[in-house]
C-alpha cells in the first residue's frame, strides 16, 4: 500500500466530472479524496460503490418486472403469481411465459396512439429545450469567469424548490382565469381567453420548463472548453460570424447536444407529473396509462410489459447511438 | 543557390526612397486598461519580404501581429494595408491570413476540409477548391495526409497544414505567430529553409513573430526588434549584429561582452574610449556621433576577440590582460570566459579548426592576452 498522501493536481473540477460538481466542491476537496486517488484497492472499492447500487437497486427490480410481465393476469390483482420457472417432479425446468401482456400492447390502439403521443412531445420538447437552452448556454460560456459562476447558480436554483409545485404554478398562469389570460386580456390583446390548460402546449411549456437545467448544464460544460482561437482562424479565413458558428462552433459542440438531448428526451418520454397536472385529458401519455393499469386496473402484468416496452424502445436505439457516438468522439479528441 | 543568394542580396526595397510599402504601420499603440501592450509603432513591410518581429515574452509582439489581422483593436494610430485604412474592417475582410501559433486547425475537419475552409468562403466553384488543394498540398508535402484528421498528424505535419490553410487563400500578407515554437530543435531548423523556399516560391510577403533571434536571423530579410511594445530598431539580419543601435540590442542578439565608458579622443574617422570596467583605453577606427560627455558602452562580440598566451607588440590599447577561469568545448567553438584584472569576466570564443594536442591548448587558470581589431568594437550611448 502506497499509503502516501502526494496531493496531485487535478481536483474534483477536472476530468470528466461536469461543472455542477466544481460548485460544490469549490470550497476545497475533502481529505480522504486525495487517499483513494493515491491508492489503488481504494479506487476500486469507491468504483464498486455506484455498481453495486445499480445491481441492486435497479437490475434485481428490473427482473422483478420482467418476471411479473411474463405471469398470468390474477383476478386478485396483485401477487403471488405463478412462477415463470418451475422444477417438474421428474427434474424437468419449466418455462411459462404469458405473452397476453405484450400482445395486447400491439393490438390495442390506445397503447399505440399513447405510445407515439409520448414520442412526439418528449421530440418536440427536446427541440424547444434546446433552441432555449443553446443561447443561454452560450452566453454564459462566453461571459466574465466571475459572473459565470452566478449565471450557473441561477441556472440550477429552481432545483431547491419542490418539482410539483413548480409545475403546480405553471397552472396558475396557464389557465383560463389565470395570470397569462388576463394580462394579455387587459392590455387588449385578446377578448376571450386563451385555452392553454390542458392541451399540449401546456405539457411543451412544462417539459421544457422543468428540464431545461438538463439540457443547459452538458451544452455549458462543452461550449466552454471551446478553443477561441478556432473561431478567429475562421474568420482569418473569411468566414463572418454567423459562418463561423454554423462550421465550427456548432458542430463541435455536438457532443453537449447529444447529452443534453438524451438528458431531456429520456425521462419526458417517460413523464408522468407534466402532462397528469397541465396536459390533455383525451391523450395519455405512455407513463400515465401504465399507472392507470397498475393503480386502477390493478394489473400488474400489463403494467410491467409496458414498462418493460417502454425501456427496450427507448433504450436499446440510445444505446447503440451511444456507442457509435462515443467511437466518433474518442476519434475527435486524441 | 549562389545565384539566389544573390538576387536576395539585391533585393532590398527599404532603401529604395520610391518603392510602394506594402504594410504601412503608423504611429500604432495599443493599450489594455492603463498597460501599453505596443507603443507608438511605425513600420513599412514590402512586398516578397520576410520581416521579422524580434523580442522577448510578452513584448507585444503578438499584440502587434494581431491588430494586423484584426483580431485587436488600435487604440491610437492606423495601419494600411495595400494602401487601405484598415480601421473598422473585420478579419474576415482583410486581405491577409495568419498562421496561429496554436495552429487552430479544425478537429473536426480532415486535412483537405481545412484547406477548403477558406477557399468556400470566397464562393469558387467546387473544381476550383479541389485543384486548388491539391495543389498547396503538393507544395507543403502533405499530399498523402489529405484524408487525415488532425489528431492523427505529427507536430510538423500539423504545422504544414496550417501554412498551407493560411497560404490556400493566396493571401498578399502572411502573418506568422511564432510558426516553428513548436517544433523541436532539429525540425525547426529543416523547416526555416522549407519556410523560406515556400515564401520564394509563392512570392508572398511573411511577416513572422518570432522570441528566436537564430530563427529571425535564418529567415529575415528584415528584423524589428521589440522590447516593451516599442520597435528599437530595424535592420538587415547583418546590421542588427554588426551595428546594434543600443545596448539592449547588442545585448539581445547573441551574446556580446559590454564594456561602460568615456570619449577621451573623438575624431570623424576614429575615436578613443577610456573604459574603467575594462580597465584600458579601446581604439575603434571610425567615427561615432555622441556628445561628448555622454556614457558610452562598447560592445565586442565573443568571435572578434582574439586569446594567446604572449603579449602582443603594444599592451597600450585594445589589449587586455586575464586569467581564464572557465572552458567549454561546444564542437564547432570553443567558449573561454576570462576574469580580468578589473574582475570582470569577458567571453570569447573560438572556432575549432585544428585539432590540438594538449600542451598546445589554453587551459584553465592561465595568464592571456586578449586582443581585437579596431574595427570590432561597437559604441553605443543608451
Ligand atoms: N487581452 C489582453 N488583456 C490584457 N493584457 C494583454 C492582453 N493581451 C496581451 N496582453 C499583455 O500585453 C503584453 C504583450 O502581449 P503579447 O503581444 O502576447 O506578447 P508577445 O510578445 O509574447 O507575443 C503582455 O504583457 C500581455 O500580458
Ligand atoms: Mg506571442
Amino acid at each position: 500500500m502506497a499509503g502516501n498522501l502526494t496531493h496531485t493536481r487535478s481536483g474534483w473540477g477536472s476530468g470528466r466530472v461536469g461543472p455542477l460538481w466544481e460548485l460544490f466542491f469549490r470550497f476545497g476537496p475533502p481529505r480522504w479524496s486525495d487517499y483513494i486517488r493515491s491508492n489503488w484497492a481504494g479506487q476500486r472499492l469507491v468504483i464498486s460503490v455506484p455498481y453495486l447500487w445499480l445491481l441492486l437497486f435497479f437490475l434485481v427490480p428490473f427482473l422483478i418486472v420482467l418476471k411479473i410481465s411474463f405471469a398470468e393476469f390474477s383476478p386478485l390483482g396483485r401477487p403471488p403469481y405463478e412462477p415463470v420457472l418451475r422444477w417438474l417432479e421428474d427434474g424437468a425446468l419449466q418455462i411459462k411465459l404469458e405473452f397476453a401482456s405484450y400482445s395486447y400492447l400491439l393490438h390495442e390502439p390506445l397503447y399505440v396512439s399513447a405510445w407515439l403521443y409520448s414520442i412526439k412531445v418528449a421530440a418536440v420538447s427536446t427541440v424547444f429545450c434546446l433552441l432555449v437552452a443553446y443561447p443561454m448556454a452560450y452566453a454564459i460560456a462566453r461571459s466574465s469567469p466571475a459572473s459565470r459562476n452566478v449565471l450557473l447558480m441561477l441556472v440550477i436554483l429552481p432545483f431547491w424548490t419542490s418539482f410539483l409545485l413548480r409545475v403546480y404554478a405553471w397552472i396558475g398562469l396557464l389557465k383560463t382565469d389565470g395570470v397569462i389570460n388576463q394580462f394579455l386580456m387587459a392590455i387588449g390583446i385578446i377578448d376571450e381567453p386563451l385555452a392553454m390548460m390542458n392541451t399540449s402546449f401546456a405539457v411543451y411549456i412544462g417539459i421544457v420548463y422543468s428540464y431545461l437545467p438538463f439540457m443547459i448544464l452538458p451544452l455549458y460544460s462543452n461550449l466552454e472548453k471551446h478553443d477561441q482561437t478556432l473561431l478567429e482562424a475562421a474568420q482569418d479565413l473569411g468566414a463572418g460570424p454567423i459562418r463561423s458558428f454554423f462550421r465550427i462552433t456548432l458542430p463541435l459542440s455536438f457532443p453537449g447536444v447529444v447529452a443534453g438531448s438524451l438528458l431531456v428526451f429520456i425521462p419526458a418520454v417517460g413523464e408522468y407529473v407534466i402532462p397528469t397536472l397541465l396536459g390533455r385529458t383525451d391523450q395519455l401519455m405512455i407513463a400515465g396509462l401504465l399507472s392507470d393499469e397498475f393503480f386502477r386496473n390493478r394489473d400488474w402484468p400489463r403494467a410491467s410489459s409496458v414498462a418493460i416496452a417502454m425501456l427496450l424502445l427507448l433504450v436499446v436505439p440510445i444505446m447503440i447511438f451511444q456507442h457509435f457516438q462515443n467511437r466518433e468522439l474518442r476519434a475527435n479528441k486524441r | 543557390m549562389a545565384e539566389r543568394r544573390s538576387e536576395k542580396l539585391k533585393f532590398e526595397p527599404w532603401r529604395d526612397p520610391g518603392a510602394q510599402a506594402y504594410v504601412r504601420i503608423e504611429n500604432v499603440t495599443r493599450k489594455f486598461g492603463d498597460f501599453v501592450a505596443v507603443n507608438n509603432v511605425s513600420l513599412k513591410i514590402y512586398q516578397r519580404e520576410i520581416f521579422c518581429l524580434l523580442g522577448g515574452s510578452g513584448c507585444g509582439k503578438s499584440t502587434l501581429l494581431r491588430m494586423l489581422a484584426g483580431f485587436e483593436a488600435v487604440t491610437a494610430g492606423s495601419i494600411f494595408i495595400d494602401g487601405q485604412d484598415m480601421a473598422g474592417i473585420p478579419p474576415y475582410e482583410r486581405p491577409v491570413n495568419m498562421m496561429f501559433q496554436s495552429y487552430a486547425l479544425f478537429p473536426h475537419m480532415t486535412v483537405e476540409k481545412n484547406i477548403a475552409f477558406g477557399l468556400e468562403q470566397e464562393r469558387l466553384s467546387r473544381s476550383e477548391i479541389a485543384t486548388r488543394v491539391t495543389e498547396i498540398l503538393d507544395i507543403v508535402k502533405l499530399g498523402e495526409f489529405a484524408v487525415r484528421k488532425p489528431h492523427q498528424l505529427s507536430g510538423g505535419q500539423r504545422q504544414r497544414v496550417a501554412l498551407a490553410r493560411a497560404l490556400a487563400k493566396r493571401p498578399k500578407l502572411l502573418l506568422l505567430d511564432e510558426p516553428l515554437g513548436a517544433l523541436d530543435k532539429k525540425l525547426r531548423e529543416h523547416t526555416q529553409f522549407e519556410l523560406i523556399n515556400i515564401q520564394e516560391q509563392l512570392g508572398v510577403t511573411f511577416m513572422v513573430v518570432t522570441h528566436d533571434q537564430e530563427e529571425a536571423m535564418t529567415l529575415a530579410s528584415r528584423i524589428g526588434v521589440m522590447n516593451r511594445g516599442e520597435i528599437v530598431q530595424i535592420g538587415t539580419p547583418t546590421e542588427i549584429y554588426e551595428f546594434p543601435s543600443s545596448e539592449f540590442v547588442a545585448d539581445f542578439i547573441g551574446s556580446v561582452n559590454m564594456f561602460e565608458g568615456r570619449l577621451v579622443e573623438d575624431l570623424p574617422d576614429r575615436v578613443r574610449i577610456q573604459s574603467d570596467e575594462l580597465g584600458g583605453l579601446v581604439y575603434v577606427d571610425h567615427g561615432i556621433s555622441a556628445a561628448p560627455s555622454a556614457t558610452l558602452w562598447v560592445a565586442i562580440r565573443p568571435e572578434k576577440i582574439d586569446i594567446q598566451r604572449t603579449p602582443p607588440a603594444s599592451t597600450h590599447e585594445n589589449c587586455v590582460k586575464g586569467v581564464v577561469k572557465e572552458i567549454a568545448y561546444m564542437g564547432d567553438v570553443s567558449i573561454f570566459l576570462v576574469r580580468i584584472d578589473t574582475g570582470k569576466i569577458i567571453r570569447v570564443t573560438l572556432p575549432n579548426i585544428e585539432r590540438l594536442s594538449d600542451d598546445e591548448r589554453i587551459m584553465w587558470d592561465e595568464t592571456v592576452y586578449l586582443t581585437w581589431h579596431p574595427g570590432s568594437p561597437v559604441v553605443v550611448t543608451q
